[in-house]
């Protein structure tokens, strides 16, 4: 049901490496869950609208008021790379 | 025979809200604070943070949309948009979807289709590949701007040229910082535009294969952008190719185009309800609040301005949509002591000062309430200057002073010795000396040529101050001279 | 007080004992703190070092907490039993925690769970599996596993933990102690790291039902950092029901049925005769949509999932796999090694659900799905005032027995997930034990009289109170006695 290829394309959009190792077993697991679930595709749902939102709040808004931020010697003290002032990364253009 | 093409253009602008705090959190809004110093667990996207929406940036969409005619959804939605990108610390943007705040809409000739909410991007620095182990190109992340309420304002297609699409967001700019909802400055990134680009046979009604061009960070880039773009849809068509849908970006300084799709960019955001917040409901109090905040929007004043005071279409459209010369004019039109038969002409007269000479000698984006000039001053000049108390280069000279140092006209006048002659035995004689010192050229005005008299006024000027009235002196000396 | 006897003191009645002065706070958080560092059932994934300073005069006294290794303390590893957030020290501690500790509970732990939230028997965590005290071989059920098995062990007066399709109840039942999901909303979810936002929430694990209230009363109310918390409509009060006279219990035919253990069944059908000789009545009813409640959890949950984790990238905290300077390279093996086999199945399912030319038929169905369940009690609720159920399809199953199957494991839900889907709150108590199936030609008292066995009862939002008060006449009148693994 989900093949090789459609396993390559949903990791790369989920930004997951799969060694070759795993992708046979993530397409067949992955075929048994979907083949699974896809029988809420039996149901007539035609004039049902979604739920999103299980309990229906409205107007919890915040008001525009400043709070502390946190220190920048806390903001990076978990960071895996730092540099100076800010969280170092390999560039994106790279 | 070569096709002639019709551009058909869309802009989707984003404009950074002025309120105090995030979109969805409370971190003050940054300007130019250090790195990473304005964030918190939210705008960071750290685990088990949580946003909530900023009342005051939902107040600002509202007048956004009221401002352009939009219909204000009583229940909006934000969804995700998932992407990964080191700017974006939660690996998706807060935004809206198919339930925005506001639809529709329309600002002068160009109709809205939509405006939503979002939270900006951090902001990402390159800084190359020095000092690091594996000598690979690096960025540093800054989050002070991540989370920065925008709003994003879509037209639809209806602009088709490039200087079109220019003034039209002159005009959108003028609007939103009327509102006092950004600083739409467009260098410091508060007012950002993208353009959607395609070509069209001139006749044709079917829409051609659009572009979309980024981020183009000022109105001469806009324009050029555009313009090189839609040369190269024409070329591509002519030459019988195919326009491909895709994301561009513009080199303002080679003036090239260049696609930014990467091999990693299967576009597929994965749009879902944001769970984290209940959907927007705006009640009648909001609404109340957003429509009682409306300022007089720059349309409505222009025509107010030429109607009640009788302004050229001009004076009035140049007032309207620079609120901050308007808004001056208007404060130094309150000061005038009486209203006069004349007061029409007055305040003409008066615009014709503001937007004209005092403009010219404040800096491009300077306020003129900024100025040493007080509008009572710019006033009493002008009355001066209309009574004939003072001569125009008179007036000026004062308008010199009273921007370099501020003060009274009518001190400054007198001080100097500015005060205008009038046509009595004091001109006259001055007159006299200016054509007895320019012989030659009252010669050639005496033989019929009326342009000669330059040497002559020119002396008069030079011994009065400039404090001779032109007009005057011209009179006086066809008079002596015929 | 010996330290038996003070072991066998609940929180509640710790709570008391600490007011009264008969036991000294440092006292009874002393003798905790040793028992969860000799914790050999791999509980806990972080223990405190040191006796906390004894609060000021407050409702809880003292009395010591453990706490589900998701919700964020500050200065305190909270990793979500992931690789990928391993040592990681948040500047921050949730809500729900910073309520319980300013009603004077004192931190004690952090406890196992399956790896951010996904599974059904604390298998599933970076830090290795949990073991079940009533026996060792078996899951402690998922997945605040840890949190379930440390009460039940008696490592701890009560622990907190969060449910999203179960993960609070399934694993109450399967370590025989009492678990709460309260209304979605009730409880702030700031500092819970999340799994899937519209579905989680946090509530309380504890020996008995009067604890499980005393928690939640200090739990609930509206947080104005999450948009989506309530205020609750009174307080949470301690119960004292007896009888169940005119209490209407609701019998779902769809979820007490097959694919349900024979003893299991056997076990909720006794809890049934018993609420009847308390006065209640016993109907059946339907759930029209519940068959395919799971379906539509199993597409919701993993799509809310697939956004929540995107932000452990690798570049503000957590762990990161260098790549030599290729930015893609770096989040996909971050999140490559940093993530556990099920957590990444269900990222990989989630992103299926909500990518272009499936959303509609898997997620916008399942939402469609959900509407129908939330109608679906909205329907039994006028005819009765609760839902009932045996909490998990079966009494705790050996480890290993279940991972190779992911949509076997899928199915301890079965009975959980409805209640979620629909927000309503749905506690689980002890009312028996079992014999596993595969032990039926085993003796009973060969298997040490069998396992513990879950009786859901759900109520409409806001019902909490109600709920307490029935579950807590049925307990009595149970009388379940979790003591002997508290030993």
């Amino acid at each position: 049901m989900i093949d090789r290829e459609e396993v390559l394309h949903i990791a790369r959009l989920a930004r997951l490496r799969l060694g070759e190792e795993e992708i046979e077993p993530m397409a067949r697991e992955l075929s048994a869950v979907i083949e699974h679930v896809a029988k809420i595709g039996e149901l007539d749902l035609r004039d049902t609208a979604p739920t999103s939102h299980v309990v229906e709040v409205a107007g919890r808004l915040r008001a525009d008021e400043p709070h502390q931020c946190l220190p920048r010697e806390v903001v990076l003290a978990q960071a895996p790379a730092v540099s100076g002032e800010g969280f170092l990364v390999p560039s994106p253009q790279a | 025979m070569t096709t002639t093409y019709e551009p058909v253009i869309g802009l989707e602008i984003h404009v950074q809200l002025l309120t105090r705090t995030k979109m969805f959190c409370g971190c003050e809004l940054s300007f130019g604070e250090p790195p990473n110093t304005r964030t918190c667990p939210v705008c960071l996207g750290l685990p088990g943070a949580l946003p909530v929406a900023n009342a005051q940036a939902i107040h600002f969409g509202l007048m956004i949309g009221l401002a352009l005619d939009s219909e204000l959804a009583p229940r909006s939605i934000f969804h995700r948009k998932n992407y990964f990108y080191p700017d974006l610390p939660k690996g998706y943007q807060i935004s809206q979807y198919d339930e925005p705040l506001c639809r529709g809409g329309r600002l002068a000739d160009v109709r809205i289709h939509r405006v939503h909410l979002e939270e900006d991007a951090a902001k990402l620095v390159h800084v190359g590949a020095s000092g690091r182990i594996h000598a690979s190109d690096a960025s540093i992340v800054d989050f002070n701007r991540g989370g920065t309420p925008l709003a994003e304002i879509v037209t639809e297609p209806d602009l088709h040229s490039p200087e079109q699409a220019g003034q039209w967001l002159r005009l959108l700019r003028a609007t939103l910082r009327h509102l006092g909802v950004s600083d739409v400055n467009m260098d410091e990134g508060s007012l950002r535009c993208d353009a959607n680009v395609s070509v069209r046979p001139e006749g044709s009604r079917e829409l051609g294969t659009k572009t979309e061009l980024k981020n183009m960070n000022s109105f001469r880039f806009l324009e050029r952008g555009i313009r090189a773009e839609i040369a190269r849809q024409e070329g591509i068509l002519n030459e019988g190719g195919r326009v491909v849908q895709e994301t561009l970006h513009f080199d303002p300084g080679s003036g090239e185009i260049t696609s930014l799709r990467s091999k990693e960019q299967a576009h597929d955001y994965r749009y879902f309800p944001e769970p984290d917040l209940a959907p927007v409901a705006v009640s009648e109090t909001m609404l109340a609040a957003a429509r009682q905040a409306m300022p007089e929007l720059p349309s409505a004043r222009a025509v107010r301005l030429q109607d009640s005071l009788g302004l050229s279409a001009e004076s009035a459209h140049l007032l309207a949509f620079r609120p901050e010369l308007g808004d001056y004019f208007e404060q130094a039109l309150q000061s005038s002591p009486d209203s006069t038969p004349s007061a029409g002409a007055q305040a003409q007269a008066l615009a014709n000062w503001v937007t004209g000479e005092l403009a010219k000698r404040l800096a491009p984006e300077e306020s003129p309430a900024d100025s040493k000039v007080s509008p009572e001053a710019i006033t009493v000049l002008s009355q001066m200057a209309a009574e004939k108390q003072i001569s125009v280069g008179a007036a000026r000279q004062v308008l010199d002073r009273l921007v370099a140092e501020g003060g009274d006209p009518r001190t400054l006048v007198e001080q100097e010795g500015l005060a205008a002659l009038d046509g009595g035995d004091e001109l006259r004689q001055i007159v006299r000396a200016a054509i007895a010192a320019n012989a030659d050229a009252a010669q050639r005005v005496r033989a019929g040529n009326p342009k000669a008299t330059g040497p002559i006024v020119g002396y008069v000027m030079r011994e009065t101050k400039g404090r001779a009235d032109g007009a005057e002196v011209t009179r006086l000396i066809a008079e002596l001279l015929g | 007080m010996s330290a038996e006897e003070l072991v066998s003191l609940g929180a509640q009645a710790a709570a008391q004992a600490l007011a009264s002065g008969q036991i000294a706070a440092h006292e009874l958080y002393e003798i905790y703190r040793s028992r969860a560092a000799a914790d050999d059932l791999n509980c806990f994934t972080w223990v405190a070092e040191q006796t906390p300073a004894p609060p000021a005069a407050s409702p809880l006294g003292g009395v010591p907490l453990a706490v589900k290794d998701l919700f964020c303390t500050e200065g305190v590893p909270s990793q979500s039993g992931s690789r990928i957030l391993e040592g990681y020290l948040p500047p921050y501690t949730a809500t729900a925690v910073e309520r319980l500790l300013g009603a004077g509970a004192c931190l004690l732990a952090k406890t196992n769970q399956d790896e951010f939230a996904m599974g059904s028997s604390n298998e599933n965590s970076a830090f290795g599996p949990v073991l079940n005290p009533w026996d060792r071989s078996r899951v402690p059920g998922g997945s605040s596993g840890g949190s379930a098995a440390a009460v039940a062990a008696g490592l701890t007066p009560w622990a907190l933990g969060t449910d999203t399709g179960g993960s609070i109840r399934q694993p109450a039942a399967l370590c025989g102690i009492v678990g709460f999901k309260p209304t979605y909303g009730a409880v702030s979810r700031y500092g819970m790291i999340a799994f899937a936002s519209s579905l989680d929430q946090a509530g309380p694990l504890t020996r008995d039902v009067t604890d499980a209230a005393l928690m939640l009363r200090h739990l609930i109310g509206y947080d104005e950092c999450d948009a989506t918390s309530l205020d609750f409509p009174g307080e949470i009060a301690l119960p004292t029901a007896e009888r169940l006279d005119g209490v209407r219990l609701g019998v779902p035919e769809e979820l007490t049925g097959e694919g349900i253990e024979a003893g299991v069944l056997a076990a909720f059908h006794a809890t049934l005769a018993l609420a009847e000789q308390l006065g209640a009545t016993v109907e059946p009813i339907s759930l029209p949509h519940a068959a395919h409640a799971l379906s539509a959890y199993y597409v919701i949950a993993p799509a809310e999932c697939s956004s929540n984790l995107a932000r452990f990238d690798g570049v503000r905290y957590g762990m990161r796999t260098e790549a030599a300077g290729d930015l893609t390279e770096m989040y996909t093996r971050t999140r490559h090694d940093g993530f556990g086999a099920e957590v990444k199945r269900r990222i990989m399912l989630g992103t299926y659900a909500l990518s272009s030319g499936y959303y509609d038929a898997y997620y916008g169905r399942a939402q469609c799905v959900r509407t129908k369940i939330v109608e679906d009690f909205r329907n039994v609720f006028a005819d009765v005032d609760f839902v009932v159920t045996p909490t998990a399809p079966s009494v705790a199953f050996p480890l290993g027995s279940k991972t190779a199957d992911p949509l076997a494991m899928y199915l301890n839900d079965f009975c959980t997930v409805p209640m979620s889907l629909a927000g309503i709150p749905a506690i689980s108590i002890p009312c028996g034990l079992a014999l596993p199936p595969e032990d039926r030609n085993v003796t009973e008292a060969a298997s040490g009289g069998g396992l513990p066995v879950g009786f859901q009862i759900a109520g409409p939002a806001f019902s909490e109170n109600r709920i307490l008060e029935t579950a807590f006449a049925l307990e009595q009148a149970i009388g379940f006695d979790g003591g002997t693994v508290r030993a």
